[in-house]
């Protein structure tokens, strides 16, 4: 039996088509326990994208957590290492709480993670099966690419205090240029290295095109050779044909912590906010005690729930009423041979009026009969 | 082919400042003429200019723009402070200008010898600059009349928006600590952002024109 494609709802039938996709370039799925035990995560605290977890004790009395996380599960059971490189997807619910609703929530999260040694085909493998995941949920995304090497690799140069640095980066992640341009003349930045921090800030659009204008603006090794990392997945994009749909935009940055180095983060048309984030995160990896590198990324499968309007014409194909005399024999009968056609079937003794059809159908004694179309 | 292009939906904070927002909308060429007229409609469009215009509460613009509904808005600094909302931050817009400060009973100071408490429109912006000063606070959560709170002796400082002090004053209260200049700023939708970028960055552009000539 095939499945009829209108049952899935979109986020299910993504769910398949990425996990087909992930599986044909050899990544293994990664099944994991709905919880941990809570020390995991208050020891590596800067690792979460939030600060609430959802505590319970266990039966000994150990405080466990739901998992707000996944990838810090999977690193700490990794095998992955310089000498073999691990490639691994999960398809887990996550408990976190979204902003604004105050209340924790069951989030849908599918990803993948290349733990080992990440040279440039690992990194170029990781972002085109990004590019190709946005590509399966919609055809009209946006992915936007960064790169932590340099931006931080600016930042340095300024010589500032740490929580001066994070102002910045505050800054750059909303494009906030006034306030950029504020904090440039508190903390005394020179002028010419203002200039040039506010454009790279500025910088969006095109990937290659934004390249060339990022060439100007490198003043240290660090920086040269995060800029030579993008060019070279530029150009591995480009021979797969993009057309304009991945960007270099530097605002895509998160705090000091988490990602190293390059860092992307995926939009499709019709959800307000980032539906797929990733990049290298070496600093967990090495925070964990692994002897490796790492690079993943994570789709938000829940923000699709509301992206197409899912709801049903019909409840059902057809509703077939029957009678007290019907046969019910033939009934089933004719109920296995409307369905086999592939059409959904509703059988009530009386029309109730609460359910919606598109054809009304009777069984009387001599066969069925519609009565009410609703096309 | 404009009529192809999907229009910018703009939220509007509703009173003064939305008033003043929507004035230089208009003189940028994003004019919707029916707005102008006195009704208690809270949405209006310019199939013309492209645009679309809601008027919503002013703490709520963040969240309509948050959320994607509205592509651009107008709101007070004071309300991205305290919301913390995920959008880009556009323009300084130079409008609505006043500060956010800690104000007390004339005279006074604050006194660290125990817990303060502080009464607030704004809980995350108040705990956030005291946290920074490591000082033990209580906050007490109002939604208007702040000032009588240290009048009745139910806090002893406020965390409130000053514009000009007057009213502080009349209820024999001053401003001792400034936190932070507030101002209205234009905010987008970041996926709004990436998908409508070209109009969103012109309409952004010809606004700094705009600010920065009157400036």
């Amino acid at each position: 039996m095939t499945l009829p494609k209108m049952l899935l709802k979109k986020e299910e039938e993504v769910i398949f088509l990425l996990r087909a996709l992930f599986e044909r370039f050899g990544y293994k799925q990664f099944k994991m326990s709905k919880f941990e035990e809570y020390d995991f995560y208050a020891e590596n605290r800067n690792f979460l994208s939030s600060e609430n977890i959802l505590t319970f004790s266990g039966l000994d009395g150990k405080l466990l957590a739901l998992k707000p996380d996944v990838t810090l599960s999977i690193v700490k059971n990794t095998k992955g290492s310089y000498a073999l490189a691990e490639r691994v997807y999960y398809n887990e619910n996550v408990y976190r709480v979204r902003k604004g609703t105050g209340e924790f929530k069951e989030i849908m999260q599918v990803g993948l993670e290349y733990i080992g040694e990440v040279d440039r085909y690992a990194t170029m493998e990781v972002i085109r099966l990004a590019q190709k995941s946005l590509e399966i949920i919609s055809d009209d995304y946006i992915m936007d690419i960064s790169h932590m090497g340099f931006v931080t690799g600016f930042i340095e140069e300024l010589g500032l205090s740490k929580t001066q640095k994070e102002a910045l980066l505050k800054g750059i992640s909303q494009k906030n240029i006034h306030s950029l341009q504020a904090l440039c003349r508190k903390f005394q930045v020179k002028e010419e290295l203002e200039n040039a921090f506010i454009e790279m800030a500025s910088l969006c659009g095109p990937l290659e095109e934004g390249l060339q204008k990022a060439k100007a603006l490198c003043i240290n090794a660090k920086m040269e050779d995060a800029l030579s990392e993008l060019e070279a997945v530029c150009a591995a994009l480009k021979s797969s044909g993009d057309d304009g749909r991945i960007r270099l935009d530097f605002s895509v940055v998160n705090g000091m912590d988490y990602y190293t180095g390059i860092i992307f983060q995926g939009f499709v048309n019709g959800v307000p906010s980032s539906i797929l984030l990733g990049g290298r995160y070496d600093n967990l990896v090495r925070k964990l005690g692994k002897d490796s590198d790492a690079i993943g990324f994570a789709v938000y499968l829940d923000l699709l729930e509301r992206y197409e309007k899912q709801q049903k014409e019909y409840d059902t194909d057809i509703l077939l009423l029957y009678e007290e005399k019907t046969d019910a024999a033939a009934l089933l009968r004719a109920v296995e041979m409307l369905t086999d056609n592939g059409q959904s079937v509703m059988v009530q003794k009386q029309n109730q009026q609460t359910v919606s059809y598109r054809q009304l159908w009777c069984m009387k004694e001599r066969g069925l009969e519609i009565i009410a179309e609703n096309d | 082919m404009k009529s192809l292009q999907r229009m910018i939906n703009i939220a509007l904070p509703k009173g003064r400042l939305g008033d003043k927002a929507y004035g230089v909308f208009e003189g940028i060429g994003y004019g919707c003429p029916s707005i102008r007229e006195t009704n208690r409609k809270l949405i209006f469009e310019n199939e013309e200019n492209g645009v679309r215009y809601f008027w919503v509460k002013p703490s709520d613009v963040a969240v309509y723009v948050e959320r994607g509904v509205a592509d651009v808005g107008v709101v007070g600094k004071d309300i991205l402070l305290e919301q913390s909302a995920e959008v880009y931050e556009l323009l300084d817009l130079g409008m609505g200008e006043c500060r956010m400060a800690v104000a007390g009973k004339k005279g006074g100071k604050i006194d660290t010898d125990r817990t303060l408490r502080v009464a607030t429109k704004f809980p995350n912006i108040a705990r956030g600059y005291f946290r920074k000063q490591s000082l033990e606070i209580e906050i007490i959560e109002l939604h208007g009349s702040i000032e009588i709170a240290p009048i009745l002796g139910m806090s002893d400082v406020i965390v409130d928006i000053v514009e000009t002090g007057t009213t502080l004053l009349e209820n024999d209260l001053e401003p001792w600590e400034d936190i932070v200049p507030i101002s209205a700023r234009l905010i987008a939708n970041k996926a709004s952002y990436k998908f409508m970028n070209v109009p969103i960055c012109e309409m952004s552009r010809k606004m700094n024109e705009v600010i920065t000539k009157k400036s």
